[in-house]
């Protein structure tokens, strides 16, 4: 067994787990691991402007690679910058494992200068975290955090290390096998809950599958897209869940909740039967739980028991990953059920129904000539990237726009910030993406609210010579604070106007970048066209309609047949 | 309904304000709390004491299995349990009350631990009903300060093979 340092320790270990980047910005506390970085040189790092940005490129990398996303940054201010990130990684369930400095052991709990508990600090909005006091529980330490992270619901885990404990010697005994007796994910589902699934399926005249997240995570979208097909079931997704199912199918719904279309609503809230999928009910989702899908049976599939139950009542509860499970129900339904064409002809009445709600009210915007339409940039980003861009929002109604106007085909095609709703997350994780993936298109979609809370990370960006394009919608608002304002608060637009915004082409060339405008709409095809040939970082700034709004929508506590439309 | 939960939990740092912030932070209620090591020094058995519906314990007990150092829950109120909680009353036991405290103290099986002039200090142990009812009947007499353990509980063994 060899001797180490712990810096070397975290190094060491960083290549046994295959990590191939990390996202950092250096300190006093982390210097001597950042040291041993630099001497070994295999691994690549990349110094963003500040830490959120890190934590957001760390899980955008992961997001679109599906491996762990790796931080390095110091204690104090570095460590609380992550705060953001981390949570924002936790909601998601993205793999991700933070490493702070930390003060020497000694000085621990003195107030020296930039000491935080950050593992007191990041304890609600991480999957696991670890204080380092000792180099010989460092092995360990690192073996457990980078499994925690990625096995069951995949989450943060933050390594905390002192700088002390960065520099004693100890023996590098890296375990092949983890062990940890309190911590077992179920991944195999029940099968007796499985054939009771399948029997509520078979009972069904009116089924939907609501899927999430979890099918992105578990790569499941094969096994969806089989089950789906073989029941001639609608599917409707959530935000998380967009790309898990081919928008593009006759099938699919789109997405459902608060800016979901008008037949994912209508169908959710007639179904007799919904079969969830890595899905959690969330608020945004359900609406006024107590008008929830009144008439409907529930089974319920995912990995974390404490989904299940938690929102609302569930029939079959099936715990385990999504992927098993899904190939468990194909299998049963292929053995004991109906062919194809029967089901085919049991669903005809329920499809009449939902095709009827979607010819009533298809998604759709009122079309302008003088001014240019945020969904018609969409609409034409899609048109030009033939849907094969990997896309990242921000968040407000340009995500939500991305969201209805885009249709995601593929599994992690659109990075985005559900559960937390992050303002700030869509350009550093574009350059996480373009990181993990440097010939693939990479678009951030923008608003002039949030891509203003990471503009700094275009330095990064342009160190790196990394290609993003940038959408921005810039409406000099809070647009989707705005639209609420308009709708319930009687217009009174308390602090979401921007006086000041920067001229976002400048600011482009500032930063050594490029940068297009369109004021009107038929510049708009133009300006996309050229903003995505040109070659490098590229800002595609559009001036949008001001008050434009997203609809549908529901009001929050409202139920979600109850939409506001066009 | 009031909820009685046994969790053996590694003996980490952090493990105990880990189960605590996973409380206050969901918004679940602690009644008690309780902790100590078992005879394997690696793990700590807690016992907690809580209240809410079915759906709200169901979410509790998941939750806490969900963190990783939380090695086994077990709702013990669920079926026959043994609970105990010990208490120490400082009492003011002055000219005629005083051979009333110490009547009650025979009464409940309590023992006193500390005599002054002026006060007694008794040691309670059993149920928490027992407790109650202990403190009920002394506040008249008038009780200076208090401390309590919170509860501990086990599952009754099987009576019969």
């Amino acid at each position: 067994m060899a001797k180490m340092t712990g810096k070397e320790m975290v190094v060491e270990a960083l290549k046994r787990e295959g990590v191939e980047v990390i996202f950092g910005f250096p300190g006093g506390a982390i210097i001597d691991v950042y040291d041993t970085l630099h001497k070994d040189g295999t691994i690549k790092h990349v110094l963003v402007r500040h830490e959120q940005g890190a934590t957001h490129a760390a899980d955008g990398y992961a997001r679109a690679s599906g491996k762990v996303g790796v931080c390095l940054v110091t204690s104090g201010p570095g460590a609380t910058n992550t705060v953001t990130g981390i949570a924002t990684a936790y909601m998601d369930s993205v793999p991700m494992v933070v490493f702070t400095g930390q003060v020497p052991t000694g000085l621990i709990g003195n107030d020296a200068f930039q000491e935080v508990d950050i593992v007191g600090i990041t304890r609600p909005c991480t999957k696991h975290n670890y204080l380092v006091k000792d180099v010989r529980d460092l092995p360990r330490i690192l073996k457990e955090a980078f499994y925690i992270a990625r096995s069951g619901r995949p989450g943060p885990v933050l390594i905390d290390l002192p700088k002390d404990v960065q520099n004693q010697v100890g023996e590098f005994d890296y375990p092949e096998k983890i062990k940890l007796r309190s911590y077992h994910p179920v991944i195999k589902p029940h099968t007796k809950q499985i054939e009771r699934a399948y029997k509520l399926i078979e009972q069904s005249k009116r089924p939907i599958l609501y899927v999430g997240g979890g099918v992105v995570i578990s790569e499941a979208h094969n096994e969806l897209r089989e089950l789906a097909e073989l029941i001639n079931a609608p599917v409707a997704m959530t935000l998380m869940g967009l790309g898990g199912f081919p928008g593009t199918h006759p099938q699919s719904l789109g997405m459902l909740g608060m800016h979901g279309t008008y037949a994912a609503n209508m169908t959710m809230a007639n179904t007799d039967l919904i079969i969830a999928v890595g899905a959690r009910f969330d608020d945004r989702v359900t609406g006024k739980i107590d008008a929830f899908a009144p008439m409907a049976k529930i089974i319920h599939i995912d990995i974390d028991p404490t989904s299940i139950q938690k929102n609302v009542k569930v029939d079959i509860p099936i715990v385990g990953d999504c992927k098993i499970a899904l190939q468990k129900l194909v299998e049963v339904v292929k053995k004991e059920g109906r062919p194809k064409e029967v089901w085919k002809e049991r669903l005809e009445p329920w499809w009449d129904q939902i095709k009827a709600w979607q010819e009533r009210h298809p998604l759709s915007y009122k079309k302008d000539d003088s001014v240019i339409k945020p969904q018609f940039v969409i609409e034409k980003l899609y048109e030009l990237t033939n849907g094969k861009a990997i896309i990242t929002t921000e968040v407000g109604q340009n995500q939500m726009w991305t969201a209805q106007f885009y249709k995601f085909d593929k599994p992690r095609t659109l990075l985005t910030s559900g559960g937390l709703g992050t303002m700030g997350y869509g350009f550093p994780a574009a350059i996480g993406a373009q990181m993990a993936f440097p010939d693939k298109l990479v678009v951030d979609v923008a608003g002039d609210g949030s891509i203003q809370m990471n503009i700094q990370e275009m330095a990064t960006a342009m160190e790196q010579k990394l290609p993003v394009k940038i959408v921005i919608l810039n409406n000099q608002f809070l647009g989707m604070v705005r639209q609420w304002q308009e709708l319930f608060y009687e217009r009174r637009y308390a602090a979401t106007e921007f006086e000041v915004v920067p001229d976002f082409v400048k600011l482009a060339e500032a930063y050594g970048a490029k940068g297009f405008r369109a004021t009107r709409p038929d510049e708009v095809e133009d300006t996309l066209r050229k903003g995505l040939e040109t070659e490098g970082l590229v800002i595609m700034e559009f001036a949008i309609a001001r008050e434009e709004g997203v609809f549908p929508m529901v009001p929050a506590g409202k139920a979600t047949t109850e939409m506001l439309l066009v | 309904m009031r909820h009685t939960l046994s969790v053996l939990v590694e003996n980490n740092p952090g493990a105990l304000s880990r189960i605590a912030g996973l409380f206050s932070g969901r918004g679940f209620n602690i009644e008690s709390l309780c902790v100590a090591p078992t005879l394997d020094p690696s793990l700590s058995h807690l016992t907690l004491v809580t209240t809410g519906d079915d759906f709200i314990i169901e979410q509790i007990i998941k939750q806490l299995n969900r963190l990783i150092d939380v090695y086994k829950v077990v709702d013990v109120s669920e079926g026959e349990f043994v609970e105990r909680e010990m208490a120490l009353i400082k009492v003011k036991a002055e000219d005629e009350t005083r051979a009333e405290v110490l009547r009650m103290c025979d009464i409940f099986r309590c023992k006193v631990v500390d005599v002054s002039p002026k006060t007694y200090t008794i040691e309670v142990t059993g149920p928490e009903s027992k407790l109650k009812a202990v403190i009920e009947l002394l506040k008249p007499i008038g009780i200076k300060e208090i401390a309590r353990t919170g509860t501990i509980a086990m599952v009754r063994e099987k009576k019969t093979a």
